[in-house]
């Protein structure tokens, strides 16, 4: 097993992932380098459950697609309700938060 | 269980085919109706009731096909020996031990009730096509009478005591629905309110007879057949082996007893049987004829070891089952006297029927008494359809056959044949069916030792043709009145009845004359008509041996059976040993004394060779009742003869008989006033008391002591203390606040990049601890 290999491509994905959610200003595309820190966390899981000859992190791998794909669903409908009442889904202008 | 001894003779395999194998499915096709038709059923073209229709025909076509196989199957085993049940079980599931099965039990007594429930049922269904048509809930209506059938086939062929609960159930709530079925009246939705709740005062019993069995029965069941407390072949084996404690078995007998004296209407909770009159006829034809009311009867039969060895029913004399059935054949008939409803005579006449079958089976004449089920089923399904004709098409929905009745034998020609044929077999003129069926049980009554209640027997017989020749003159005979002699009284009788379907608007009920109904009702009435006039040539004892079919077919077997495979899974066949002939089955011990070698299923039943004398001697007096009946009806009723006329007013003790009669013997009143007024009432003053004086005033005084500690409190703690904290608190986290103030800027990506370094700074530190 090369496992090497498989953490250093979940490294750079949760990499590419973070950068995206900090620098990105489009919502939809901070929601999609989500799914990428999501993913590689995955292949995390994957690569020692293949090491170890688990069940378990398979198991996990599942149940996290699928909070992915629930995640993924309400994210793009705060979007989309961002969008109707704002005209706008640039973070920068989304600054309600402020203390 | 090889304690087998002596010589074996291996019997040829029982006949056995597709239709029995597969009579589990009976009762499957109407609960699939059932979904679909609450499902899609308002949007199919027929609103759901041609699926009714079709599953119940489907059914019939199932249960003919077995009861053709069963009668294959006796025919192929030899006449002493034991035809084996058709029987399948799955497992259906399992808690703590305890296992509770599905399945099939397929016997001579299973295959005779489901033909019979599946044929009216599927009569009963063509009829409501016509009947309600144009009703509000026709598609509930169907869904509810499919599922009222579907839960009494699936008891019928229950092969535990756990399925046949479950199938009871269903009908029990079956009945609520469809009794109440127009329940925007208040009458109706409290009639059906009295049937539930009375059946399920019975119901206990059910329950706990059952489990009674269970934890007395399982034990051997298990070890000797291996099957399990529940199941009904095991527990007639175990009720026969001489095992039993006498006690634990006679109270588990009374207990379920007094289901059936729910069920099937017996004294003293028939009661709801006659408001049950509320619901669409059609519904009472299918409750009176052969579900709902014969489910308590068929338990009996069902489980009749159990009632034989509990009850001591080959002792005579007299038992709890046969001193309930006489009772009720009496009160019950003499209650059918003083009724305008014709509805409601044809309940009480079911009620006395009831009885006789109870009578039968307490008397160890179980042929006669299951034989009765099955004519009794067409001549009293075919009365009450008949009885349904009339008021659909000539009296305006009226049921008063004082007042919207009379003459109309003219009219309708079809519905006056159905109904004579039928009240002729109710009374038992031969050679109608009921002839055959209820004079072979007063007969047999008699033939066991029962004297009083082959008596008792006649005198309902008489009484019988007496009301229902009342009845019948009342009904067609004498001058038409009220609303079939065509006054348009669309006041109170119609709104009364059916004020919720809009039958005028179809079939011409405005031009308010009376006709005859159409095809829909009349062939159903005809088929019916022709059954009852000629199903008791099924049985004929009076021609001798080769004419009792019914003994053949359905009677089980009174022999000793060596079962020597007994872990055979579901379809598996039994081999089956039987002693020969000459040392075994002849001399059978079953039902007398406890056998010896193997386990009996059936107990040994006399049966009472036929005699015209006594024949005779019931057909004079059911002919003395029509004829004293008729010519009092005739004298009262057209001639109103003066010395008739206000005859109860006149003289006291027939008034305060006819008052007793008309009050139904007080015992609603007894239920509701008393019983319920004594139980219930004070149970609710003294709730009220405890809460008005203890528990209110246990609250008050409370109240008031908290009061004053919590003045103390609020000066000395809440306000020094807890507020002195709370403020001083608040102040840090306000400064705290003011000072992370700027890193809330609101954007998220900056979040984002706080939240991560905080996650990396997290990781460093792992990492650096774990090395």
């Amino acid at each position: 097993m090369f496992v090497n290999q498989f953490l250093f491509l979940a490294a750079v994905l949760f990499c590419i992932g973070v950068y995206g959610v900090i620098a990105r200003k489009n919502a939809v595309l901070m929601l999609m380098s989500i799914e990428l820190i999501l993913n590689s966390v995955n292949i995390n899981l994957l690569t020692f459950a293949l090491r170890n000859g688990s069940p378990d992190g398979h198991t996990f791998a599942l149940y996290i697609i699928a909070v992915a794909a629930a995640e993924v669903g309400v994210g793009l409908g705060l979007v989309l309700l961002v969008y109707r009442n704002k005209k706008t889904i640039s973070l920068d202008d989304l600054s309600e938060m402020r203390g | 269980m090889n304690i087998f001894s002596g010589e074996t003779e291996v019997l040829a395999p029982l006949a056995t085919g597709w239709f029995l194998e597969n009579a589990w499915l009976i009762p499957v096709i109407p609960a699939i109706a059932f979904a679909l038709i609450i499902l899609i059923g308002k949007r199919l073209p027929m609103k759901g009731s041609e699926l009714g229709v079709l599953s119940m025909f489907g059914s019939l076509v199932l249960s003919a096909g077995a009861g053709y196989q069963w009668i294959q199957r006796t025919n192929s085993a030899t006449e002493e020996q034991f035809v084996a049940p058709v029987i399948k079980s799955w497992n259906w599931w399992q808690s703590g031990g305890f296992e509770f099965g599905i399945g099939q039990h397929i016997d001579g007594l299973s295959v005779l009730v489901l033909f019979v429930v599946a044929f009216i049922s599927t009569l009963v269904q063509v009829y409501s096509l016509e009947y309600l048509r144009g009703d509000r809930r026709y598609t509930h209506f169907f869904a509810a009478l499919t599922l009222f059938s579907g839960g009494m086939l699936a008891m019928v062929l229950a092969d535990n005591t756990i399925l046949f609960l479950l199938g009871w159930e269903i009908m029990g709530l079956c009945s609520f629905m469809l009794i109440g079925h127009w329940w925007e009246e208040d009458a109706n939705s409290r009639a059906a309110l009295k049937a539930f709740f009375t059946v399920r005062t019975g119901d206990m019993g059910l329950l706990v007879g059952i489990s009674m069995l269970y934890f007395a029965a399982n034990d051997w069941t298990q070890e000797n057949l291996g099957l399990s407390g529940f199941s009904i072949r095991g527990i007639s084996a175990w009720a026969l082996s001489g095992e039993p404690n006498s006690t634990v078995i006679m109270i588990a007998a009374i207990a379920l007893f007094i289901a059936c004296i729910g069920k099937s209407g017996q004294f003293p909770l028939h009661t709801w049987l006659p408001d049950a009159m509320a619901g669409p006829t059609p519904v009472s034809s299918l409750l009176h004829s052969s579900t709902m009311v014969v489910a308590g009867v068929f338990l009996v039969a069902r489980l009749y070891p159990v009632f034989y060895v509990g009850l001591d029913i080959p002792g005579g004399g007299g038992n709890l089952i046969v001193i309930i059935g006489g009772i009720t054949i009496v009160i019950s008939a003499a209650l059918a006297f003083v009724q305008n409803d014709i509805k409601r005579v044809l309940a009480y006449s079911t009620v006395s029927q009831l009885g006789y079958m109870m009578l039968g089976l307490g008397a160890g004449a179980w042929l006669p008494a299951v034989f009765h089920i099955f004519t009794h089923a067409f001549f009293k399904a075919c009365l009450f359809l008949g009885a349904g004709s009339i008021s659909h098409s000539a009296s305006h929905h009226s049921f008063d056959m004082k007042k919207d009745m009379g003459g109309l034998r003219k009219v309708m020609p079809i519905t006056f044949v159905t109904w004579i044929v039928s009240t002729l077999a109710l009374c038992g003129v031969f050679p109608f069916s009921g002839f055959f069926s209820k004079d072979e049980i007063i007969d047999n009554v008699g033939y066991n030792g029962y004297n009083t209640f082959m008596i008792i027997g006649l005198v309902g017989a008489f009484m019988t043709a007496a009301y229902m020749t009342r009845a019948t003159y009342l009904t067609f005979f004498g001058e038409p009145r009220g609303a079939s002699a065509g006054h348009a009284d669309h006041g109170d009788a119609h709104a009364s009845h059916d004020a919720h379907d809009n039958h005028d608007s179809h079939d011409g009920h405005s031009a308010s004359t009376p006709h005859e109904s159409g095809l829909l009702i009349t062939v159903p009435l005809m088929i019916l008509a022709v059954l009852a006039m000629s199903s008791g040539f099924l049985n004929a004892t009076p021609f001798g041996e080769s004419w009792e079919r019914m003994k053949l077919w359905v009677e089980p077997r009174p022999a000793e059976v060596i079962e020597e495979t007994h872990s055979g899974g579901p379809g598996e066949s039994l081999i089956i040993n039987l002693p020969s002939a000459e040392e075994g089955a002849a001399k059978t011990v079953c039902g007398s004394a406890q056998p010896e070698s193997g386990v009996c299923y059936a107990p040994k039943l006399k049966h009472a060779p036929f005699k015209w004398s006594k024949a005779m001697i019931s057909m004079v007096i059911v002919f003395l009742g029509i004829a004293i009946s008729w010519i009092l009806s005739t004298l009262l009723f057209t001639k109103r003869d003066p010395r008739l006329v206000g005859l109860t007013q006149r003289v006291k003790v027939l008034g305060f008989g006819h008052k007793l009669l008309v009050n139904k013997y007080y015992l609603d009143d007894f239920y509701e006033k008393v019983i319920v007024r004594t139980v219930a009432y004070p149970i609710s003053r003294a709730a009220y008391w405890f809460n008005q004086n203890i528990l209110d005033g246990i609250l008050h005084g409370f109240a008031n002591n908290t009061r004053k500690i919590s003045g103390w409190v609020y000066k000395n703690v809440d306000q020094r203390v807890v507020d002195g904290t709370v403020n001083n608190s608040a102040t840090f986290t306000k400064s705290v606040g003011t000072a992370a103030q700027p890193s809330q800027s609101g954007k998220v990506s900056q979040y984002g990049a706080l939240l991560f370094s905080a996650a990396a700074v997290a990781a460093l530190v792992l990492v650096i601890i774990n090395t």
